[in-house]
């Protein structure tokens, strides 16, 4: 079974400073699949993730995306490619609506005059497509499509994120630590949610530190040690133990590491 | 559906309700959401209940149409200079120097006409250049240097005011030179008259400006990402908001606005002064706050802040017909700021 990676990383270094967050990593993800990425704090797998969705450049090192190198000098570069990141703390604008909030920075104009002279947002077709959206990923107890973020409660809060980049995102989707906030049963929901993208067949990356959610949902586990990847392992061949041994440094990782 | 964990099993048997406010729901709960919703209703409730109790106190003193749109005429420079600082506040700045652009733009129209000889309607385009260079500079600072606005503005502020003293000569251009050579400079004091009432084209002006900024604000991409970056630019600029050319083109029409603002300004004064104007900083602050736009920023509706300034002028206008002490106006205005702010904070309560 050959299959080609849709992103990877070859030999990325980033160093703030005198620290070396990035020591000639390595990242392959491949279509369709949630691959998670685990790592000490300080491991560098937030650099990485940054890397890869334009928040940071890195020094040294390429990103190919679907075999062509690419750079992505902002946030929106990645996201015009195709890579979308729900990040930890959601980046949404609490006072905007649900709608203006999901179209934010790729805003819908009325057609014609109204559009292109007095550049007049298509309100109705927003709120209808973020409608659309968020009932197609089951989160339809929220009433009213115009009401501010910040009156929704926490899971209602990510699952917008979670639309918003599942709306958007042809060929990645990026969750940094999604369940982290959140309840035993908002995590429940925005696992499933999870899954749900999968089933449209987007590849996901999924950074948390809960060992018991990255079993759950993950394909591949990529764990990532001292600015590197370490070894990517199967969750069915390997317990939660293994994983935290591994990439604290207790226990050496299997020899030949598993290819894909 | 996911393969459920272990422990999570015992979720079937938990309690399936939602979190239900309980019914005190009523009341003060829902003015709350109401106001939430509705940024500028306290303000216009303000202005309505005020117009009430001195129309009581004054009768028809107050509300003869000439006495009215009087009101009008003397908020319309605090309005406009309002409507400026409205955008920046959305942005969770501040802009000390709109005041001193107001005198400065309005003395470069004046000097450029009379001391270089340019046609007027060319001077008052340099003048407007001038002011969108002045915020230009202002945005800048702010946004590429990341420099607090306040203190950018409150620097900016002192240099674009010694500027005006040094280049004006502190000369005035007297009201009847203007008239004789260089009408057009005056355009704003032109009015409309019906009956008792007198609408100015300054007043016209003001009331057109801020509904098209409200257009622009509520309607427009540019203005959802105003009050995206003045609510948490962070957030904003990961969401693709290019937050940092928003802050520079909202100071550069701030101070565009400002230097319409003095074009109005030698309408109402008549005369061309450097030392004219000097409030309109304090005062477009006071609206804003009033009218219910909060200083941290992505909050408020530029209604609100029209609201304000009204507000403001009828206490002015009202005690001083009433015949109090002019300093009781000030202090009515400084318990109306506090309150303002204050009800600003129960509002975001509700977020809570």
């Amino acid at each position: 079974m050959v299959r080609e990676p849709i992103l990877t990383c070859r030999g990325l270094v980033k160093r703030y400073g005198r620290v070396t967050a990035l020591d000639h990593a390595d990242f392959d993800l491949y279509p369709g699949e949630i691959l998670a990425v685990i790592g000490d704090n300080g491991a560098g797998k937030s650099s990485m993730i940054k890397a890869i969705s334009g928040a940071i450049l890195p020094d040294e090192g390429e990103i190919t995306l679907e075999g062509k190198p690419v750079h992505f000098s902002s946030p929106m570069r990645a996201r015009e490619a195709g890579i979308e990141t729900v990040y930890q703390n959601l980046a949404l604008s609490p006072a905007l609506s649900i709608a203006d909030n999901m179209f934010l920075g790729r805003e819908i104009r009325k057609p014609g005059v109204l559009g292109s002279w007095f550049r007049m947002l298509d309100r109705r077709a927003m709120e209808k497509h973020a409608r659309d959206k968020l009932s197609e990923l089951g989160l339809m107890t929220i009433q009213n499509i115009g009401q501010a973020v910040e009156t929704l409660s926490g899971g209602q809060r990510q699952g917008v994120a979670v639309a918003r980049a599942a709306a958007f995102g042809s060929k990645v989707v990026i969750m940094d630590e999604p369940t982290a906030a959140l309840g035993v049963k908002e995590s429940r929901r925005v696992l499933e949610l999870i899954l749900d993208v999968k089933r449209r067949g987007l590849p996901i990356v999924l950074i948390s530190h809960n060992m018991p959610h990255v079993f759950e949902v993950a394909d591949r586990i990529h764990i990532h040690r001292l600015g590197r990847r370490l070894v990517v392992i199967d969750p069915k061949e390997y317990t939660m133990s293994d994983a935290v041994a591994f990439m604290t440094g207790a226990k050496a990782p299997p020899e030949p590491a598993l290819a894909a | 559906m996911a393969q459920v964990q272990e422990f999570e099993t015992t979720l079937d048997g938990g309690d399936k309700t939602v979190a239900s406010f309980d019914v005190h729901d009523t009341g003060l709960r829902r003015i709350q959401n109401f106001l939430h919703a509705n940024p500028a209703a306290v303000p216009l409730i303000v202005l309505v209940v005020s117009l009430l109790i001195f129309g009581l106190l004054l009768g028809s003193k107050l509300f003869s149409p000439f006495t009215l749109t009087l009101i009008l005429q003397q908020v319309a420079i605090t309005g406009i200079i309002g409507a400026a600082q409205t955008l920046v506040i959305l942005t969770a700045g501040i802009d000390l120097s709109v005041g001193a652009i107001l005198v400065l733009t309005s003395v470069v129209m004046g000097q450029f006409t009379f001391r270089y000889g340019l046609p007027p309607a060319i001077s008052i385009l340099c003048g407007i250049g001038v002011g969108a260079l002045c915020g230009w500079v202002n945005g800048a600072l702010v946004s590429r240097m990341r420099l607090p606005p306040f203190i950018v503005t409150l620097g900016t502020w002192q240099i674009i005011l010694a500027i005006n003293f040094i280049y004006s000569a502190n000369e005035t251009i007297r009201s009847q030179d203007i008239d004789a050579h260089a009408p057009i400079l005056k355009f704003f004091a032109n009015d409309i008259r019906f009956g008792g009432a007198v609408l100015t084209y300054g007043v016209l002006a003001m009331v057109l400006l801020v509904l098209i900024l409200w257009y622009v604000l509520n309607h427009t991409a540019w203005g959802r990402h105003v009050y995206a970056v003045g609510d948490d630019p962070d957030a904003a600029e990961l969401a693709g908001v290019r937050t940092s050319r928003i802050l520079l083109s909202v100071y550069t029409l701030a101070g565009i606005i400002c230097a319409f603002g003095g074009w109005v300004l030698i309408g109402r004064v008549g005369a061309i002064s450097p030392t004219s104007g000097a409030f309109a900083n304090i005062e477009s602050v006071t609206a804003v706050v009033i009218g219910g736009i909060s200083l941290f920023g992505g909050r408020g509706s530029i209604l609100g802040m029209i609201f304000g300034a009204l507000i403001v002028g009828l206490f002015s206008l009202g005690l001083r017909m009433i015949g109090t002490d002019p300093q009781y106006t000030y202090m009515m205005i400084g318990v109306l700021i506090i309150m303002a702010v204050a009800v600003d904070q129960w509002i975001r309560r509700v977020a809570g």
